[in-house]
């Protein structure tokens, strides 16, 4: 586990409490779910209007033998409450859902933002499967938590407030009975909600983990497959849903528990109460409308906690979706300078000077630096390659270089500018960079290559494709630049995506070009097109390629050698062969490798 | 895979996997009429007590209704408890068994059908869709029933007072139940499809963000991804506002039926009372019976609202499941023999789609048994294909493979698999410790064999210095190694698998020369007595072959030994110089 990981499975530090941020979150939507809280206290006002009419109705019918044309006041009213009633709660719920719409975009907004800022060096410690479920399932688990449990919070304090105030005058012993029930509901469900918080996290823990897991099995079929483990993966798959689905009877079993509190001690007071009216109405110390009118509001009086009760699970899952929100976010981004410094804009004369100074850095889940040291200086139009073994430190450097690792101490400078004074947007608008792995969106080849510069026109892209050598399997696609390719370019070979990043890199024209093992997944033929790319790059641009092939290594004026993390070899390959060291021992062993059955 | 059981329709489907669960079902459905039946008891029993008390008879007179709003008090919370719990267990044990099923039809698609799906989108099937689903069962179909058999109850119920009363009320929540939903879900309908589609959109886009971060922030794209994001967001948003509005009105107007039907009953009770029909007495407990029952129908409104999403995810998983894989096993399928089996290629074409150019063209060659041999070319000449065949994720549009004297689509495909050993160049390394990763290539292998397969590619000596060894947890995607280390992990999967053929496709791409070298040479030299097919642009120790098969464009254009193909002077021989001049110092 790396730092980061750790962290993210991690509540925040307890300041400030959950509740805060979450309604500190609330504030794009704060007016509407003011809104729906006045609207839910309108429709309790609305109630008790319903019931008095209701209970003179009966009484009327029922003790006094009114007819129904003698009744048409109190029946009037009670058709007219019951209308205002749908008004008001139709748009309660129209408003609170907006709110909640409102809080989740921006809080997604928000969310990746501050992913992007945190960059891939600290992605590659965690899942992104689970990253993904909290920015999408985790984030709309916050919707019902403020479209109903939060209004609903509010209102289950003043409804019930407002219906003893009207009981009181009538029938003060009731109102007090139902006063003093009140509280202890509350108390209990904290009580309880409490003793079942914890193991709602982890249900929610537990659903991230499945949804990892899941596109991890997903994104693994082809090698499942491959392996003839068709009958592992389903097992795994089985044992993941089984322990789904016990993991959440057993929080259930205790999120229902409050509900379960909640609902006995409503009908017990229910019952409570109608004996007690029941008892006084027999002895005469109470009229029938009255206490009818007490039992038809009791149940609204409790209505509102049970409906809150009915929210609470939602109100729960949307603070375990929350704390891991608040978790990501809480990931300390790198920080930004106070007044970031533009770079110079480079012009194409100039080119980009750039100053690597003691840089160091060590994985937080490793002992071993992996960079210890680094004190380079690459002039503006160098072609440099960088090799040494595997675990070198190469790709270390590189993430250094584009800001996704922030090196332990030392400093990268470009044109007199360190990286550490500008926003990482500006530095890296200075950097094109062919990853070891390009990943290749899910759209057409063209928008692809269109990412590097969207104002780029047909015929620069075309010609940024001629210099990659992938001008000619582009257009053998089945509809040319428009194909679509799928996740990964599925439908692409590795050396193809490879030369489809290339030509990506090329048209951003940055004053630095960074590649990452360009012939990894390069024949000999697309080799010598890289070749012809290099040529035909402006000679002011500084080309940086990390490689493991000293064939691609020779296409450089300048080898750096790296090897446990130190620059241990620097010049050109001349000198490098006449010394004697790493790099000759190196092409030693390649070239004997390759000629040794040589005829 | 085993034949395929007969296709079903998407909505017959999700009835199908009911199977089996019927008295957890009955179960459910009794607990929850008895819910719905106290819940009504209690006011009701309770107006009725109040009203008898209101004439003032003996205490006695009131000890029946006095201890029932006692029990039913008590006996409520109870039953409801047991309710959620029962209907909960019974819908997540339909998800498990919909996630698993799903996950098995899915495995023979791979990856010949799968190539259109994204698997963004593939997560948000498998799982958001299927959690879409618990809204069929748990929202909408057990309290379809419940509110069914309610109706019926509380229409007898007042049919005992006065039929008119039993037919208004089973009227009014018919109404309330059915038409008021249906009314809902049509107008829901196209909204819940499209706010499914737009999620899974969302997705997607997420999943590209996230996953292709490093090639996005180079690009100094993020900012326009973040507009892609949050536009589709919006859109998302508005479409559950729509819905909002939907489900809105339509709750509110189903609470209003409801107190509407209880004023629509005392309207009709109260003239049949003052005729002596029933007592007066009972007025307040009529109308309570229909607000306790109405209570039932209520939820039914959200439910329906949200069956348009249920449906469009059922029919998408159905459209997953219910596809035709690319191959499928023979009905009777040879048994594979232990003995090893040449393997021949005749004139085989291939491509990919019909619109797509053939990716193989007349491919015709053997490996027997113990042979080595390489399939040499520039990238994209079809190198790769040749293993899809090999492995039959697809079949090929004419000529045929055989294994021994059979057809390779004639053996089952586990089988084939069995005999196979693939080190694919972009293998997938699962998260999970380095153990579980190597132990799917054979589960029982024991760790000195894989501590022999690790010193075989060069990394036991590594894996020693990890303070959990083999246990090491890898992370997604294998993130925690280089390039280098997880090409040599895929590559000791594959040895493991201690298989007839063993198929070793770029296997040292990421590898520098040295540790190349050595790979090389201990494989060859640890295989002597199995067939090897090693797919390679890179020419090393090309002497350890007994056949190198050249492939340009799809098709073979050259074989033979390292010595006679340089003595051609062919495209091998300028592979080879190109090579050795580069790799020759001055």
């Amino acid at each position: 586990m790396t730092k980061a990981a750790t962290n993210a499975g991690k509540a925040p530090l307890r300041s400030p409490s959950l509740n805060t941020r979450l309604l500190r979150a609330a504030r794009p939507g704060r007016l509407l779910l003011g809104l729906a809280i006045v609207l839910g206290i309108a429709s309790g006002a609305a109630t008790i209007v319903q019931w008095a009419a209701f209970a003179q109705l009966v009484a009327g019918a029922f003790l006094h033998g009114r007819t129904l044309s003698e009744l048409q006041g109190p029946l009037l009213r009670l058709v007219a409450a019951i209308s205002v009633r749908v008004i008001l709660g139709w748009g309660r719920t129209v408003s609170a859902q907006a709110a909640a719409t409102r809080i989740v975009i921006a809080l997604r907004g928000q969310l990746l933002n501050h992913l992007l800022c945190l960059g891939p060096g600290w992605l590659r410690g965690v899942q992104t499967g689970a990253v993904v479920a909290t920015a999408t399932g985790g984030l709309d688990r916050l919707e019902p938590y403020y479209a109903r449990f939060l209004p609903q919070v509010v209102i289950a304090q003043l409804v019930p407030l407002l219906l003893v105030a009207a009981i009181w005058p009538r029938d003060w012993l009731s109102a007090a009975l139902l006063l003093f029930t009140a509280p202890i509901l509350p108390l209990l469900m904290v009580l309880v909600g409490d003793y079942t918080k914890e193991r709602v996290d982890t249900h929610w823990l537990a659903l991230t983990r499945l949804k990892a897991a899941f596109l991890d099995s997903i994104q693994g079929l082809t090698t499942t497959r491959t392996l003839g483990a068709d009958a592992l993966g389903q097992a795994r798959v089985a044992r993941q849903s089984e322990t789904f689905r016990v993991r959440t009877m057993q929080t259930l079993r205790y999120a229902f528990l409050s509900g379960l509190v909640l609902e006995l001690l409503t009908s017990l007071a229910i019952a409570l109460l109608a004996v007690t009216l029941g008892m006084r109405l027999l002895s005469g110390t109470i009229g029938f409308e009255t206490a009818f009118f007490v039992l038809l509001l009791a149940p609204e009086f409790y209505r509102p906690l049970r409906d809150l009760g009915t929210d609470h699970h939602a109100g729960m899952e949307g603070r375990a979706a929350a704390a891991s929100i608040f978790a990501l976010l809480d990931q300390p981004a790198p920080p930004l300078p106070a007044q970031p410094a533009t770079l110079p804009p480079i012009a194409s004369s100039a080119g980009l000077t750039l100053t690597l100074a003691d840089l160091r850095y060590t994985y937080p889940e490793s002992e071993q630096p992996a960079l210890h040291g680094i004190n380079l200086t690459f002039a503006p139009g160098e072609r440099v390659a960088i090799v040494g073994p595997s675990g070198a430190g190469k790709s270390t450097l590189i993430n250094l270089l584009l800001g996704f690792l922030s090196p332990d101490s030392g400093t990268i400078i470009a044109n007199g500018v360190a990286s550490t004074a500008c926003t990482p947007a500006a530095w890296r608008s200075q950097i094109a960079l062919v990853p070891q792995r390009p990943y290749l969106f899910a759209t057409s080849a063209l928008e692809n290559l269109r990412l590097a510069r969207p104002s780029a026109t047909f015929a620069e892209i075309q010609a940024a494709a001629a210099m990659a050598a992938a001008a000619d399997f582009i257009a053998a696609l089945p509809a040319g630049y428009d194909t679509l390719i799928g996740e990964r370019g599925a439908r692409l070979s590795q050396g193809q995506a490879q030369r489809l990043a290339i030509a990506r890199a090329l048209l951003q024209a940055a004053p630095l070009l960074i590649i990452d093992e360009p012939t990894a997944h390069l024949d000999a033929a697309s080799e010598a097109a890289v070749r012809l790319a290099l040529e035909q790059l402006p000679p002011t641009c500084t080309v940086l390629m990390v490689t493991h092939h000293l064939a691609t290594a020779r296409l450089a004026e300048r080898i750096i050698v790296l090897d446990g993390g130190k620059v241990v070899e620097d010049g050109s390959h001349q000198t490098l062969c006449a010394c004697g060291g790493t790099y000759a021992r190196l092409l030693h062993a390649t070239a004997s490798a390759a000629l040794v059955v040589a005829p | 895979m085993t034949a395929r059981t007969p296709t079903k329709t998407p909505s017959a489907y999700p009835l199908a996997l009911l199977h089996g669960l019927q008295w957890a079902i009955c179960l459910a459905l009794l607990l929850g009429v008895l819910t719905v039946a106290l819940n009504t008891g209690l006011l009701a029993l309770a107006a009725y007590l109040i009203a008898a008390a209101a004439l003032q008879p003996l205490l006695t007179a009131l000890s029946v209704p006095l201890a029932l709003v006692r029990f039913t008090g008590v006996s409520r919370a109870f039953v409801r408890y047991a309710e959620r719990l029962v209907s909960h267990d019974l819908t997540f044990r339909l998800l498990a068994r919909l996630r698993t099923t799903l996950y098995s039809r899915l495995t023979p698609l791979i990856p010949a059908r799968l190539l259109a799906f994204h698997s963004g989108d593939l997560l948000a099937r498998l799982v958001d869709d299927v959690e879409e689903l618990e809204n069929f069962y748990g929202r909408v179909l057990t309290p379809l029933a419940i509110a069914a058999l309610s109706t019926m109850l509380t229409g007898l119920a007042l049919w005992s007072f006065s039929p008119l009363l039993g037919l208004v009320v089973v009227g009014c929540l018919t109404l309330g139940g059915l038409l008021l939903p249906a009314l809902a879900l049509w107008q829901g309908n196209t909204i819940g499809r499209q706010q499914v589609a737009a999620r899974a959109a969302l997705q997607t886009t997420l999943v590209d963000s996230l996953q292709g971060m490093p090639d996005l922030l180079a690009l100094g794209r993020a900012a326009d991804q973040s507009a892609r994001v949050a536009a589709l967001d919006q859109h998302l948003g508005g479409l559950q506002r729509r819905m909002a509005w939907i489900t809105g009105l339509q709750n509110a107007l189903s609470d209003g039926l409801a107190y509407g039907a209880t004023t629509l009953i005392l309207v009709l009770a109260i003239p049949q009372a003052s005729n002596q029909q029933f007592g007066a007495v009972y007025l307040a407990m009529i109308a309570l019976i229909v607000l306790g029952a109405s209570e039932a129908v209520t939820p039914l409104g959200r439910a329906f609202a949200a069956l348009g999403r249920s449906r469009t995810a059922s029919d998408r998983i159905f459209a997953l499941i219910n596809a035709e894989p690319a191959t499928t096993d023979p009905p009777v399928p040879q048994p594979l023999v232990a003995a090893p089996l040449p393997l021949r290629f005749e004139q085989v074409s291939f491509h990919y789609a019909a619109a797509e150019g053939s990716a193989l063209h007349d491919i015709t060659f053997t490996i027997a048994p113990g042979e080595h041999v390489a399939l040499v070319g520039p990238s994209g000449a079809g190198k790769s294909t040749v293993v899809q065949l090999l492995l039959r994720f697809w079949d090929p549009c004419t000529g045929t493979i055989h294994l021994g004297d059979h057809h390779l689509r004639d053996y089952a495909q586990d089988d084939l698999r069995r005999t196979l050993a693939v080190a694919q160049q972009d293998g997938h390394l699962f998260a999970g410790t380095l153990r579980t990763n190597l132990l799917l290539a054979r589960p029982t292998a024991t760790d000195a064999e894989l501590d022999t397969a690790l010193t075989q590619v060069g990394l036991a000596a590594l894996v020693r210095q990890w303070p959990q060894g083999l246990d090491t947890w890898l992370g997604e995607h294998g993130v925690r190694l280089s390039g280098g280390e997880r090409q040599r992990v895929i590559l000791a999967r594959a040895l493991i698998r201690n298989a007839r053929l063993l198929i070793l496709d770029e296997p040292t791409a990421h590898l520098d020369r040295a540790t190349e070298a050595a790979v090389f040479a201990t494989i060859h030299q640890t295989q002597v007595d199995r067939s090897l097919l090693v797919i390679t642009h890179r020419l090393v120790q090309m002497t350890a072959f007994d056949t190198i098969l050249v492939l340009a464009d799809g098709a073979i254009v050259e074989r033979g030994t390292h010595a006679t193909l340089l003595a051609q002077c062919g495209l091998y021989a300028q592979l080879y110089e190109a090579q050795a001049v580069d790799t020759l110092a001055e």
